[in-house]
């Protein structure tokens, strides 16, 4: 099944070699992490050796070869964000969560990342979670961060 | 049909992010409502740049601005300005330390003091909609040089307004043109490096009518755009634009009917700041990791698959439709000697005016900190300005006079770079600054070349040892040894810069340094393993009746005392993270 996906995928990219990081962008989103077995499959199928289809997953940030939690938050630690107090905030994050940034929720519902300059200085302390944007984040919003998607993670399963 | 009044509601990242898509949503329901929609309109624009007072709107024609906007204001906004015609004083800006507001945008220093030629259509346009562009004259200067001029004559204009690239360097871009197009090799390649999502938000036709008019000089047939995957939203309105560009013929194989061929196509990051530098931006293109190329031989010759490519960033691309319709000798009256026209700055960190402002180089950074950025919040002093992004040197406030150009901020050690503006003030920590610069480079260096691999890291752990008091003289020394050297030997952008922090602050910030290693004392209280904590007895008891949030707060239940009693830290327990002083509601928690 989960073949099933990644082949759909690479039927978009028309199976192309050049077009190989953004197949592995979308299997990312797909599955959250990039397992070994998709990435053998996805170099057979574009015809690619599959030392440079690990390379790429290994290069870049947005690949995982381990599955990353459902709500992955990346706590930005530019410069703008620091100066802001960022520092503070990802320590309350690692504190709350019970895990050491870099890592991922025993449930796998959170992950905790520190990211570099996310581009969105003015709105300093940033934080990311999936794809939402949290701006000027206080180390009292930490908590009702967590909140939200603990409850909607809840909500899913149901 | 011509509408009345328009609204334009900004849609910008920072706006959206203070909830304006909800402010304009309730005021169209609310125009529908008074069915007003036949004579009002409301445009949703991209980012306006006056993005600390945001969600902001401006009304058309007559061009007053609203501030902070909520849901809650729509009705009031409705009924008092555009239906009565008095515009709703206590939506307006307010300048610090007055009481009178500025109603009209024009009036307010932070957009008066500028100069728009690359944002020439900011807050103007639905980005999404290129009808708008070409109601601002878009494309009329890819039509000209189509049908008006050689591919010769766009160089000589390109080259008579003395166009450097905007990204980093500061290359001379007809220089860059010239090379390409007299180099060997079909088909030629041009490719937009797009780190900066901002112009692409805003205005995305001008950078495709820019690279079309450079196709055109270069005879090049393809470009790329490359963007960061953390932009979805400059993503979507490039590939949106793109489309109708081709629909409109502005882009395909017949361009506006004179047989010119060229188009264009996006290609996605996947995280990694090295990417953006230029050999590396090359790599990505070609679907590989993003290593830099060892030049020569340049991209001019060997770019894209081997061959012959142009690689300018958007903000260049952004200013040639500009120089081609309005000439180069009006675009040379901008700018200082050798550094022509304006740059896009983003101001952020302490500054009471964040957002993202353009202005003509060569301006001083006085004029950014406390012209356009209107000062430090609290007037608290000046400490220093980092420019350029995390690679940029810090530039003490003794130095603020300090012209921003290509060149002088190269003899201050610094770089234009991203045009970022960190402003600092007294709490930030010059050694914990370089330190937590040192490590974005660290993380981010791509590992092919030594110096930067191995010279990022060993500065990191020096400058981790001197913030966690265990530094000494000598490590100054090291240093100041290792920054040299990555700076003059790397390989790329990002390792010949990556020192720029630690040398400047090194030059203008001696004195915190040698605090840190001689006393192990932070002055700023930024290095928090450096600090002791201790809480006023007496603040405690009277002011917050040992209130106990501290108490509760502590990850290290290093806090003693009862209600109403003044409470203590446990110096044996504590582990320094600050908590207690963030938290205590009465500064009762002192910090030495």
């Amino acid at each position: 099944m989960q073949m099933e996906t990644i082949d759909k995928i690479i039927q978009q990219h028309q199976a192309q070699g050049s077009e190989l990081v953004a197949i592995l962008q979308d299997v990312q989103n797909e599955l959250s992490y990039l397992p070994q077995d998709a990435l053998r499959h996805i170099s057979r199928a574009v015809g690619v050796p599959l030392s440079r289809a690990y390379s790429l997953a290994t290069f870049y940030r947005a690949f995982s070869l381990k599955p990353k939690g459902r709500h992955p938050i990346g706590v930005c630690l530019g410069n703008a964000c620091q100066v802001k107090g960022a520092g503070k905030v990802l320590e309350r994050f690692e504190r709350q969560l019970g895990i050491k940034c870099g890592c991922t929720t025993e449930d796998l519902n959170f992950g905790l990342e520190a990211t570099r300059c996310v581009g969105y200085c003015g709105l300093a302390p940033v934080v990311t979670v999936g794809r939402d944007l949290h701006s000027k984040v206080s180390i009292n919003k930490v908590g009702p961060i967590l909140k939200q998607y603990g409850k909607e993670a809840v909500a899913a399963k149901e | 049909m011509p509408y009345r009044i328009q609204l334009m509601v900004c849609g910008g990242t920072d706006c959206v992010a203070n909830r304006s898509l909800e402010f304009r949503d309730a005021l169209q329901k609310e125009l529908e409502k008074r069915s007003l929609t036949e004579e009002i309109q409301v445009v949703t624009t991209g980012c306006n740049g006056f993005c600390g007072v945001g969600p902001v709107m401006v009304v058309e024609p007559e061009g007053v601005f609203y501030q902070r906007l909520t849901p809650k204001d729509v009705p009031v906004l409705v009924e008092e300005h555009l239906v009565k015609g008095k515009p709703v004083k206590k939506l307006m800006y307010v300048p610090a330390g007055t009481k009178e507001p500025i109603p009209l945008m024009k009036d307010i220093p932070f957009f008066s003091r500028q100069t728009l030629i690359a944002l020439r259509n900011r807050g103007a346009i639905d980005p999404e909609k290129i009808d708008d562009y070409l109601a601002r004259d878009g494309y009329t200067a890819l039509k000209k040089a189509l049908t008006q001029m050689t591919a010769e004559e766009i160089l000589a204009e390109v080259k008579r307004a003395g166009l450097r690239g905007r990204g980093g360097a500061g290359f001379p871009a007809a220089a860059k043109w010239e090379a390409v197009r007299a180099a060997q090799g079909e088909p030629k390649y041009l490719v937009c490096n797009g780190m900066d999502r901002s112009l692409l938000e805003t205005d995305p036709h001008s950078v495709i009518e820019g690279m079309a008019i450079g196709a055109r000089a270069m005879g090049a047939s393809l470009g790329f755009i490359y963007i960061r995957n953390e932009y979805p939203l400059a993503a979507k309105r490039i590939h949106t634009a793109i489309e109708q560009a081709r629909q409109l013929g502005f882009l395909g194989s017949n361009i506006l009917g004179t047989g010119f061929a060229f188009d264009l196509s996006v290609s996605q990051g996947a995280g990694a700041f090295i990417a953006g530098e230029a050999t590396a931006v090359v790599q990505v293109v070609e679907g590989k990791v993003a290593e830099p190329r060892v030049r020569p031989p340049h991209l001019t010759e060997n770019g894209l698959w081997g061959k012959p490519t142009c690689l300018s960033n958007i903000e260049t691309w952004a200013n040639v439709p500009p120089i081609i319709s309005r000439g180069a000798s009006w675009f040379t009256q901008f700018g200082s000697e050798k550094s022509k026209g304006t740059k896009i700055f983003s101001l952020v960190g302490k500054i009471k005016h964040t957002g993202q402002v353009e202005l003509p180089l060569g301006v001083s950074l006085r004029e950014i900190v406390y012209g356009v950025g209107g000062g430090i919040p609290d007037d608290k002093p000046l400490k220093a300005v980092q420019i350029g992004g995390t690679t940029g040197g810090l530039i003490p406030s003794q130095l603020i006079d300090t012209p921003v150009d290509y060149e002088s901020l190269a003899q201050v050690g610094s770089i234009l770079g991203s045009g970022t503006v960190v402003v600092m003030d007294e709490d930030a920590c010059m050694v914990d600054v370089a330190r937590s610069c040192i490590a974005f480079a660290q993380d981010e260096s791509c590992g092919k070349c030594t110096p930067c691999r191995e010279g990022t890291k060993l500065m990191l752990d020096i400058l981790t040892r001197i913030t966690e008091g265990h530094g000494t003289v000598e490590d100054l020394e090291s240093l100041e040894t290792i920054a040299t050297i990555v700076h003059e030997t790397s390989a790329c952008g990002l390792g010949t810069t990556a020192a720029n922090p630690v040398l400047t602050t090194l030059r203008h910030f001696r004195e915190e340094y040698l605090r840190h290693v001689e006393a192990h004392k932070c002055p700023a209280h930024a290095c928090r393993q450096l600090n002791t904590y201790f809480i006023d007895p007496e603040i405690c008891a009277q002011r917050g009746h040992g209130c106990g949030v501290c108490r509760r707060e502590c990850p290290e239940k290093a806090i003693i005392g009862e209600k109403n009693q003044p409470h203590r830290i446990d110096g044996s327990l504590c582990s320094k993270c600050g908590t207690c002083l963030d938290v205590c509601h009465f500064h009762a928690v002192k910090v030495e």
